[in-house]
Parts: structure tokens; C-alpha cells; sequence
């Protein structure tokens, strides 16, 4: 199977904090790969680092076969790595159907005098823009709330339509931070679902996540961080009977 | 299927009925306030289509982007100065160079200063972007509004040691407005009707209003527009959608700063003199107040609070003191310390009742 992210020595640090030690990640393309650890672990730090949101004080970042410097959000988008929010970041005040459309603005190219202008092509991409996004709103099974302003979701919803947003940047690779905290158990059922179509789809995800249950279901591989470290990977049932794992999660007994 | 297409066709003909409609009433408008209330309140009209402009393009920048800019007139008055210095003997009279140069004397042409005076705007706008593309909300109000009173004194200071703004004292003399060889200086004869200059003025400005207003919402409806707003909502989501930040805010700025621009030259062919006076942080704050009180970031909101704001005022000097004389039988408050004082207290109950502006966005939440 090919690689199509392969993080490796990863080094960040806030002030005197150690939060990411030579931290390494390979997503194999078309997998489901978990990230997980106890709090304070430095999950999201690392996603964040991988994301472009925070800059690394070290580390190699290969994606897709090419390397690439993780130092804006936008450019790391463009070369197909969308992501989502642990605390959902929604364009509260625009429509469900709006928010995806912002996403797919890294695949379109109208510029101000096309706009103003209103030329055919303009007209053509903009119907493009809007067929691909109720698309997808469909897709993730929200296609009846297209009309409905984003904060005026329920969480589940909004949860949904951060993914639905994040798909439509066209990205070879959803990273998804805690896409099911706060979600009940059906909602979680249908999430994991969803994140099944997703990957059947042809994408690769990415997944940090606390439910232990979701994680070992799906996920085709683990790593398990705990203070800024590595301490585990492998196969959910492999990482499952780590020693290692056991102690991070339960403390020495 | 014939009836369904009736209806249709029903349908079309009567938005087209209402267009037309709205269409002709706004072309005789200037006649029927010009019959009522001289030519006084149809001056007071142009100016209110001039703000209308100057709303909108503050809308791009404040509305749509989120980026709060206190010293949004400074363009204004970039465009105003503009039309001054190309089109009136000032610049002739300092200099002998340019003297030389132009023995008949500076008369551009007002196509070609708007054009410059947008140009010019647009450029400042984004040098006043540049430094502030990190700052949000009080931050960045202050950096511009610094940005403003810097432009204006500036503009006060620039008669010394070369005479390039004639300071305090300001440009006189600037050439009337013309176009396709047709004066706004003085009335059109069309052989049936004499149509006055300050209506020409009008029906200028309104069709500059009604671009600005086409350009606003192709803009707003478009894969820019929907960038601007979800920068406003959201940055770091908006980055994480691959949008270029740094270049949207900037052309935000741009935008915004070219369509006071334009409205700077055409008010200074229409007053013929401009004074950096005119531009102090009050006229800033108006325009903003225009903005927000309107609807921000709505567009028939903006342009309806633009009209409201500039009207309101010279409705107040006019009923003032007739309802004082009625009521009390003599002027107690001073005319324009109660007009100021009405003025600020409408502001502030709009903004308690209506704290979304007068005409908002159907659907926006109230939380």
C-alpha cells in the first residue's frame, strides 16, 4: 500500500514544554488511521503542527510522494489535506449550503472581474459550486437543513457539515480532530458510518479520538501518543494489549 | 402546463412591472422633491447618493470582511484631491514646471480621475492593509483611524515647502463635472424641458449608485464574497478552506477604498472647492453609522441607511424650530445643539431596537 502522509521527527515545543518529542505518523492511502492518547497528550498539537496552524521546531513532512512545509493552513489545503475543528469552527452566520461552498474555493477560480462581469464561465462554476455542495450536503445526510444557518444546527448536524465543508476542498486526506465529542450514541453509530463511506470513497482519514469503541472499529491502524511521545503503534488489537498503552490510559496499579 | 406557463409568464412581467416602475419614479424624483423643496433638497439628495457609494464600499471592507476601518474617508478625500490637483489651476499656479507643461492649464478629463482618483485609493488601501493584516476589531479600528487623521493633516500641512494641497485653505476653482460633451455645470436644454444642473447631478450619481450597488452584490454572491464573510466569521476555518487570507483582506481594502475614491472626484467636480475640513473622523464615523445602522453587511440595508443618514439631518434643521415656535412659543434649545441631540438619540434606539440595523438580512439569527 502506498504512504500517503509520512510525518516523521516532529519536535514542538510551547516555552519550556517538550508537547511534541520526535513524534512520527504514516497514513497508508485508503486507510483509517487513529491518533490517540490521553489528554494532554499532544494530539491535536500535532495536528495542528501537520495542518500548518502551528509551526514545527523540527520534523520531515512527505505528502502524497512530495515534500511539503507545513507553514500555512491555506497551502496545506490546496496540496489536500482538509481538516476539522475539536471545537467546531463554523461560519456561524452563513447557511449550511454556504459553508460548503467557502470549501470549495481552493477548487475554483473566479477572480473580482469575472465576478463583477458575470462572464458564462463565471455562471458555469458558480452552478458547479452549488451542485457540488448540496451534493455533499446529501452525502453527509444534510441535505434537508441547506437553508438552515450554521449555528442554528444541532451539534451532531454541525459536526456533520464541518466534514461536508472539509470534502469540499476535493482533499486526498480528512484529518478529523474528536469528530464525535459531544455526539450521542446514534449520532455516533451514524458518524461512524459516514467516516465507512468516506474512506470506501477513496479518501484516507486521519482521526483523533477519545471513544475507544470507535476507534478500535474502525481505525486500521494506531498510534498512541502520551506526553509529547510515541509510545505505541500498530493494529487496534496490537495497541490494545501494549503494555505501554495500558499504563498511559490506567497509571501503573 | 399552459396555465403553469401563464403564470410564469404572469410573474415575470410583473417583477418587470415593478422594476419599471421603480425606475420611473426615480426619474422624476428630483422633479416632484425639486417642485416641493427647491433646489435645496435636491442637492441634499445628490449628496445622499454620493453616501449611498461611500456606504457600500465601506460595507466590503467592514460588512463583508469583518475589518472594522474608522478611517474609511481618507480615501474619500484621496479621491477628492484627485480631481483638485488635475482639473483646476492650483497645481499650474505653484508650480511653472507643470506651467510649461500645460500652458492651456490642467483640465482632465473626470473619466480619467476617477479612474486615477480609484487607482490611487485602492493603492492606499492596501498600504493601510499591509501592517494591519494581524490586527481584529479595537485593534485594527485604531490603527486606521490613526491612518485617517494622518491623510487629513496631511492634506492640512502639505502648502509647506512645496505647495502641493494649498493647506487649511483648500482647492478653489476645480472644474464642474462634464461628460460626452454635456455640462453638469449648468442646465441641459432638450428642446421641450430645461432639465436643471443639480438634477443632471442627480441622475449622474444615482447611476454611479446603481453600479456600485451591481458590482456590490456580483461581488457578495461569488466565490470572493463568500471568502470575505468567512474570513469575518471564522479566520483560521477560512484558512483551513485554502482561501489566501492576506490577499482577500487586502483586496477587500482595495475595493472598498476604490469606491470612495470614485465618490471623492465626483464630489469634488460637484462642490468645485475641497478643504481637508471635509474630511475629518466625524464624516468617518457617519459613513460607518450608515453602515451599521443600515444593516451591515446587507446591501438594500446599507443603501437605506446611507439615504436615511443623510436625509435625517436636514429633515431635523428644517422642523426643529417651527415645532419649538408651535409648542413653546419660542426657541428653547438652540436649533443645532437639538438637532445633534435628536440625531444621537435615533442612533442609539435603533441600535437598542434594532440591533441588527433597520433592514436586515431575512433569515439572520437575533442571538
Amino acid at each position: 500500500m502506498n504512504t500517503l502522509l509520512d510525518v516523521a521527527n516532529v519536535s514542538k515545543f510551547f516555552g519550556g514544554v517538550h508537547a511534541l518529542d520526535n513524534v512520527g505518523l504514516n497514513v497508508p492511502t485508503g486507510s483509517i488511521v487513529g491518533l490517540i492518547g490521553p489528554n494532554g497528550a499532544g494530539k491535536t498539537t500535532f495536528f495542528n503542527v501537520i495542518t500548518g496552524l502551528y509551526p514545527a521546531e523540527s520534523g520531515q513532512f512527505q505528502f502524497n510522494g512530495k515534500n511539503y512545509l507545513p507553514h500555512s493552513i491555506a497551502q496545506v489545503t490546496q496540496a489536500g489535506i482538509a481538516r476539522t475543528f475539536q471545537n467546531i469552527r463554523l461560519f456561524g452566520a452563513m447557511t449550511a449550503l454556504e459553508n460548503v461552498m467557502v470549501g470549495c474555493h481552493c477548487r475554483s477560480h473566479t477572480g473580482v472581474f469575472g465576478a463583477v462581469m458575470r462572464t458564462n464561465r463565471v455562471q458555469r462554476e458558480e452552478r458547479d459550486i452549488r451542485e457540488k455542495s448540496f451534493a455533499l450536503l446529501h452525502y453527509v445526510g444534510l441535505g434537508e437543513f441547506a437553508d438552515h444557518t450554521a449555528i442554528n444546527l444541532s451539534y451532531g448536524h454541525q459536526r456533520r457539515l464541518e466534514i461536508a465543508r472539509a470534502l469540499a476542498t476535493d482533499p486526498l486526506l480528512l484529518a478529523l480532530d474528536e469528530p464525535a465529542a459531544g455526539m450521542n450514541a446514534t449520532e455516533k453509530l451514524d458518524l461512524r458510518e459516514l467516516l465507512l463511506k468516506i474512506r470506501g470513497d477513496g479518501k484516507t482519514i486521519l482521526l483523533i479520538e477519545h471513544d475507544v469503541s470507535l476507534v478500535m472499529g474502525i481505525c486500521d491502524s494506531l498510534t498512541v501518543l502520551d506526553y509529547g511521545k510515541t509510545i505505541a503503534v500498530g493494529s487496534p488489537r496490537e495497541v490494545r494489549n501494549n503494555p505501554e498503552v495500558i499504563r498511559a490510559y490506567l497509571g501503573n496499579g | 402546463m399552459a396555465n403553469g406557463f401563464l403564470i410564469v409568464l404572469n410573474f415575470i412581467s410583473q417583477r418587470r412591472m415593478v422594476l419599471l416602475l421603480a425606475i420611473l419614479s426615480l426619474l422624476i424624483l428630483p422633479w416632484c422633491i425639486g417642485a416641493v423643496g427647491g433646489n435645496y433638497w435636491v442637492r441634499v439628495l445628490d449628496f445622499a447618493l454620493l453616501y449611498v457609494v461611500l456606504a457600500l464600499g465601506l460595507n466590503v471592507v467592514v460588512g463583508f470582511a469583518g475589518l472594522l476601518d474608522l478611517g474609511f474617508i481618507a480615501f474619500y478625500a484621496l479621491g477628492a484631491y484627485t480631481f483638485a490637483l488635475l482639473a483646476s489651476p492650483h497645481l499650474t499656479q505653484s508650480f511653472t514646471a507643470i506651467a510649461a507643461l500645460f500652458p492651456a492649464g490642467l483640465h482632465s478629463p473626470i473619466w480619467l480621475a476617477c479612474l486615477i482618483g480609484a487607482l490611487l485609493a485602492a493603492t492606499f488601501g492596501i498600504i493601510l492593509g499591509v501592517p494591519t493584516l494581524k490586527l481584529r476589531g479595537d485593534y485594527l479600528a485604531i490603527v486606521t483611524l490613526g491612518f485617517g487623521e494622518i491623510i487629513r493633516i496631511f492634506l492640512n500641512n502639505l502648502d509647506r515647502p512645496i505647495n502641493l494641497t494649498n493647506g487649511p485653505k483648500g482647492i478653489r476653482a476645480i472644474d464642474s463635472i462634464e461628460l460626452f460633451g454635456i455640462s453638469f455645470a449648468k442646465s441641459l436644454d432638450l428642446g421641450l424641458i430645461q432639465v436643471p444642473a443639480l438634477y443632471l447631478i442627480f441622475y449622474l450619481f444615482l447611476f454611479l449608485a446603481c453600479l456600485a450597488t451591481v458590482i456590490c452584490m456580483r461581488l457578495q454572491n461569488s466565490r470572493i464574497g463568500r471568502a470575505w464573510v468567512a474570513i469575518r466569521e471564522d479566520e483560521v476555518a477560512a484558512q483551513a478552506m485554502g482561501i489566501n487570507t492576506r490577499n482577500m483582506k487586502l483586496l477587500a481594502f482595495a475595493i472598498g477604498a476604490s469606491f470612495a475614491g470614485v465618490a471623492g472626484v465626483l464630489f469634488a467636480g460637484f462642490q468645485g472647492f475641497v478643504s481637508p475640513e471635509s474630511f475629518t473622523l466625524w464624516e468617518s464615523i457617519v459613513v460607518l453609522a450608515m453602515v451599521v445602522l443600515g444593516g451591515i453587511g446587507h446591501i438594500p440595508g446599507v443603501i437605506l441607511g446611507a439615504i436615511l443618514l443623510a436625509i435625517f439631518p436636514e429633515v431635523l434643521r428644517g422642523v426643529v424650530q417651527p415645532i419649538q415656535h408651535a409648542l413653546f412659543g419660542q426657541v428653547i434649545v438652540d436649533a443645532e445643539i437639538l438637532r445633534q441631540l435628536i440625531y444621537g438619540l435615533a442612533l442609539i434606539l435603533i441600535m437598542l431596537y434594532r440591533p441588527k440595523g433597520i433592514w436586515q438580512k431575512r433569515g439572520a439569527s437575533t442571538s
